[in-house]
């Protein structure tokens, strides 16, 4: 039920809507909970045709770069072995 | 899938499971539940569970709105689907939910009621704009995360004068029933893996009392496995520091205070209820939402006297103490026998995020 997908924002429409776009699946939803401004190219969290809230994409690129760290640090070990 | 893909990644998942392998004490069991059927569904479908060491133990919450709602409130829908008048629109999931005698919304739609699948609340504001003669229903269950989107619909219904459009409330609310959960003491809980679309509304500060009065860590988890993963992680180092704070793994869609434009709009519609019954929970104080007295021309509680309804839980069914965490849903004798997701005994087994669902639908044998 609370299930939520990342999705980008392809155009914005009338009335709060937009245009958003998911692995080529194109939906429209409604902006109407979003207090922030939001442009074409973000993404948001959409929940049964509601965006929640906008993704932070500088803060999703942080626990991204700590993945990576730790494949990193995995074959730094591994190469020292 | 961007923002999906890269935290389904198998490689940091080793990464992260040989972690939390280093961080886990032998001499101790970790008790963590997952409050969010969201959750336990992703654990199951990435087998997490079977990857884990033995004795880090997820046991599955209430978080499955479908499951915890009472079957009376459920023959109470079929009841309004069953008016002539009306149109009742629900989420998928709800239909096939069993009530009384194994009635269920989709067998009254087979009797002839108008009954529709719809994927957004707008979907039923829609057909009420449509059905002009009709009284429009919508079925509202669901978490925080479900709530605001109802209360922007009936904001709309107002804006339009749409009079036709009518909700049946039955939102309900996370930290109240976390607090149920511990308040019992049936559970034996060190932790929680918080929600991750339920926080996104409300703010990692609204589980605040759950950390300092019931002394629990939480770790709001978003739903894919490198997320859960790296929040068990998080919960072990707070667990063996004998810590107990809120941290927010979550934090591409989490901030501390939520989003505030729901919570305004949720606040201005809904009222509490002074009591609100779960199943598997019974009857929580405070726990549920009503549309407040401003807005009570589009609810559906007020316009029809619908009728109360006392349906008990099919005896052999585990649903309830599967919801407290107090079984597994394998220890239900009905389990995979007479209870599949093609003929549910129990709403555990009808809604996609239910525990039993989960476990019959990614089971090894």
């Amino acid at each position: 039920m609370c299930l939520a997908v990342p999705t980008q924002i392809i155009k914005l429409l009338d009335n709060q809507m937009a245009l958003t776009s998911l692995a080529g699946v194109e939906k429209e939803i409604s902006l109407a909970l979003l207090a922030e401004p939001v442009s074409i190219g973000d993404y948001v969290i959409v929940h049964v045709g509601y965006a929640l809230s906008k993704l932070d994409e500088a803060d999703a690129q942080k626990t991204l770069a700590y993945f990576t760290e730790l494949l990193d640090e995995e074959n730094y070990t591994q190469t020292r072995e | 899938m961007k923002y999906i893909d890269e935290f389904r990644n198998s490689a940091v998942a080793q990464q992260l499971i040989k972690q939390i392998k280093l961080l886990a004490n032998p001499q101790r069991e970790y008790r963590l539940m997952e409050f969010c059927g969201g959750h336990t569904h992703a654990i199951h479908r990435y087998a997490l569970n079977q990857v884990l060491p033995s004795n880090i133990k997820l046991i599955h919450g209430p978080g499955c709105p479908v499951c915890v709602l009472p079957i009376p409130r459920i023959d109470q829908a079929i009841w309004l689907a069953s008016q002539t008048e009306v149109i009742l629109c629900s989420y998928a999931d709800m239909l096939r939910v069993p009530g009384d005698h194994q009635d269920s919304l989709i067998k009254a739609k087979s009797r002839g009621a108008d009954i529709r699948i719809v994927y957004s609340v707008n979907d039923a504001l829609e057909l009420a704009k449509h059905n002009p003669t009709k009284q429009v229903v919508f079925f509202a269950i669901g978490f925080e995360t479900t709530t605001p989107p109802t209360a922007h619909a009936i904001l709309t219904a107002q804006k339009l004068g749409l009079t036709n459009f009518k909700v049946f409330a039955n939102h309900v609310l996370t930290p109240v029933a976390m607090e149920a959960i511990l308040d019992s003491d049936e559970v034996n809980l060190d932790g929680f893996i918080g929600p991750s679309h339920v926080s996104i509304i409300i703010g990692a500060n609204a589980y605040a009392q759950v950390a300092t009065q019931y002394q629990k860590p939480i770790v709001i988890a978003g739903f894919e496995p490198l997320d859960i993963l790296q929040s068990i992680l998080y919960l072990l180092e707070l667990i063996n520091q004998g810590k107990t704070e809120i941290i927010n793994q979550y934090s591409r869609a989490v901030s501390a205070k939520g989003n505030l434009a729901a919570q305004q709009m949720v606040s201005q519609v809904f009222k509490l209820r002074d009591e609100f019954s779960w199943r598997g929970l019974g009857s929580i104080a405070k726990s549920g939402l009503a549309i407040n007295e401003n807005f009570q021309g589009y609810d559906a509680e007020k316009y029809w006297q619908i009728p109360i309804f006392k349906t008990s839980d099919v005896k052999a069914c585990e649903c309830p103490q599967i919801l407290r965490g107090l079984k597994q849903p394998r220890e239900c004798k009905l389990f995979a026998k007479a209870c599949t997701p093609e003929h549910p005994m129990g709403a555990c087994m009808v809604s996609s995020e239910g525990a039993c669902a989960a476990s019959y639908q990614y089971r090894i044998d």
